[in-house]
């Protein structure tokens, strides 16, 4: 497919609205083919911009971007040809039914005949509308449009599949089933898939690259692993009893051996720990010979959203919010 | 040929969901029946007036109706235009490869569709009720297509303007602030030589009054033909320009997503 085995490539992007609204700052990043890609970030972190670029809906004012091998700009209409997109928001025509919606898309992309009504009924088996085929989308649940939606991308077997927040607002068990189609999307088909997700479980599940984006940037990129590798060792948080002196908790394990950073707020005590295993009861010996009982201790392996504090500065959910006000 | 294809899966799509809305499809037929009885029961004294040619006066409205009817019918074709930009369908159809005025054009053969079964409504209820239309089916075929050609051209305006302003209350203020004076501003219920002169004057810059004045000399008989031509000229390029801006607003919409 491109030249250097990358299905995608983005370089420099930028794009503003208006003159304040600074939308994506030099956002870049490589996708090889045939894997799935995440780009992760809050609301507002430019993630849906970058897929609006790359899919030829909008325009960066400057950075280029291929797709397929092809410039999104010099090239759009063959990268239309070679990519499914499915937008942050459903695309699903709801006065017509399931199999209309896909017959439809298929005859936009030049399909037409025995060969697409065959496809348009494997994709509905395939994506569980096989019952609903004949009925108004309009009547179909959340995750069944959702379903349709990227049924509709696949219709003319891209090479590239673009899914923009692909599970927000689905409900946690369709959003499991959800993760599921889009693994066996790869598996079975050797799809290039670009994911953008504001969940971080979403991403540490699917993809098996990563780039953190906030505000217009990329922050950090590698492998889940690698990613959660660099903050190197465990998380032990304890919960106190009470709320202790100011400074009491950290004095008190800042010198335990194994403990490289202690940060206390309320009743909470967040150490990062070489091993958590042995750095418990350790740790929890020198809170209670300093007069602080414990009410509570987890230890956790690294996870994306300690990643993404370190690299933002902000914890994730935080920044979250902030994108959505 | 693959660009009139593209148009016609456009104009099934819109087609179906229409037909799939009682309402509409009651609406869209009785409303001109409700606009040729009304306005020929409100104004049949019009004949009175000295200087007022005709003596029938619902055959004289029958062509001001049928131009109305298309004008108004295809005039509020943005609103799906703008229920499609929200529903998230115009961005599904524009990172396809379908060409951007396909997704005008069927629109656009849609809507003049529409115009073709409702123009006959009126024209069959104006005969029973004793309009004559001397040229036939002839006269009558112009009559429709110059309605047509003007609905499109009002359709493609009103699908372009809801690109740029994506919000309904633009759209229905617009529209409203163009639809009704220009009806008014044309001969489709009043002889146009009876008009104030300064309505006259505007009357022959009013798009609405080309149709009008095209449709009613075809279907009327005693044709100046050459008129009838020029104005189906007009009416053409005025198509064309429409058609083009409506095209042309999606690179803006494009720009502000």
């Amino acid at each position: 497919m491109a030249v250097d085995g990358h299905a995608i490539e983005a370089d420099g992007l930028v794009k503003t609205y208006g003159k304040d609204v600074r939308a994506l700052d030099g956002l870049g990043f490589a996708v090889p083919v045939g894997t799935v890609f995440g780009l992760l970030g809050p609301n507002g972190a430019g993630k849906s911009t970058a897929v609006k670029i790359l899919t030829t809906l909008a325009r960066a004012d400057s950075g280029t971007a291929h797709v397929a091998g092809l410039d999104v700009n010099r090239h759009a209409a063959e990268v239309r040809r070679r990519i499914g997109v499915v937008a942050q928001k459903s695309g699903v025509d709801r006065e017509l039914t399931g199999r209309e919606n896909l017959t439809l898309q298929g005859n936009l992309y030049g399909r037409r005949g025995k060969g697409l009504a065959e496809r348009v009924q494997e994709l509905l088996e395939s994506f569980g509308l096989a019952d609903a085929a004949d009925r108004i989308a309009r009547g179909y649940s959340g995750g069944m449009q959702r379903r349709l939606d990227i049924a509709n991308a696949l219709v003319h077997d891209p090479d590239v599949l673009f899914l923009d927040e692909p599970t927000t607002g689905l409900d946690p068990e369709v959003r499991a089933g959800m993760w599921r189609e889009i693994a066996r999307l790869t598996e079975e088909q050797g799809l290039t898939i670009l994911l953008t997700t504001h969940y971080l479980e979403e991403a540490d599940q699917l993809a098996s690259n990563l780039a953190i984006v906030d505000r217009g940037k990329v922050v950090a990129s590698g492998t889940p692993e690698e990613l959660k590798g660099e903050l190197e060792g465990d998380a032990v948080i304890v919960e106190l009893a009470v709320v202790p002196d100011e400074g009491a908790a950290e004095a008190a394990v800042s010198g335990v051996s194994g403990v490289r950073e202690v940060l206390a707020e309320g009743r909470g005590v967040r150490a990062r720990v070489n091993e958590g295993a042995t750095a418990v009861p350790v740790v929890l010996a020198a809170l209670e010979s300093n007069g602080m009982s414990v009410a509570s201790v987890t230890v956790s392996r690294p996870s994306l959203d300690d990643v993404y504090l370190r690299h933002t500065g902000r914890a994730f959910s935080d920044a979250d919010e902030e994108g959505v006000r | 040929m693959t660009a009139l294809r593209e148009a016609g899966y456009i104009m099934g799509r819109e087609l179906r969901s229409l037909l799939r809305q009682p309402w509409w499809i009651a609406i869209t037929l009785v409303q001109p029946i409700i606009w040729l009885l009304l306005y020929g029961a409100l104004f049949k004294k019009v004949v009175e007036i000295p200087g007022f040619e005709a003596t029938s006066y619902i055959q004289f409205l029958t062509p001001g109706v049928v131009v109305m009817t298309a004008l108004f019918s295809a005039g509020w074709g943005g609103m799906g235009m703008i229920e499609d930009i929200n529903r998230g369908v115009v961005d599904r159809f524009l990172v396809s490869p379908a060409r951007r005025s396909s997704m005008i054009a069927g629109r656009l053969l849609q809507a003049m569709l529409v115009i073709l079964i409702q123009s006959v409504i009126i024209i069959v209820l104006a005969w029973i009720v004793g309009a004559r239309f001397p040229n036939g089916i002839a006269g009558i075929v112009v009559l429709i297509a110059v309605a047509a050609l003007l609905g499109a051209s009002f359709g493609a305006l009103s699908n372009g303007l809801a690109l740029l302003a994506r919000r309904e209350e633009t759209l229905i203020a617009v529209m409203n602030f163009l639809l009704l004076p220009l009806t008014f501003l044309s001969a489709a219920f009043m002889q146009q030589s009876l008009m104030p002169s300064w309505m006259q004057s505007v009357a022959e810059v009013n798009p609405v009054n080309w149709a009008v004045q095209a449709g009613r000399e075809a279907s009327l008989g005693g044709t100046d033909w050459s008129m009838v031509a020029g104005r189906i000229g007009l009416l053409a390029v005025l198509l064309a320009a429409c058609s083009a801006f409506a095209t042309r607003a999606f690179r803006s919409y494009q720009r502000s997503v």
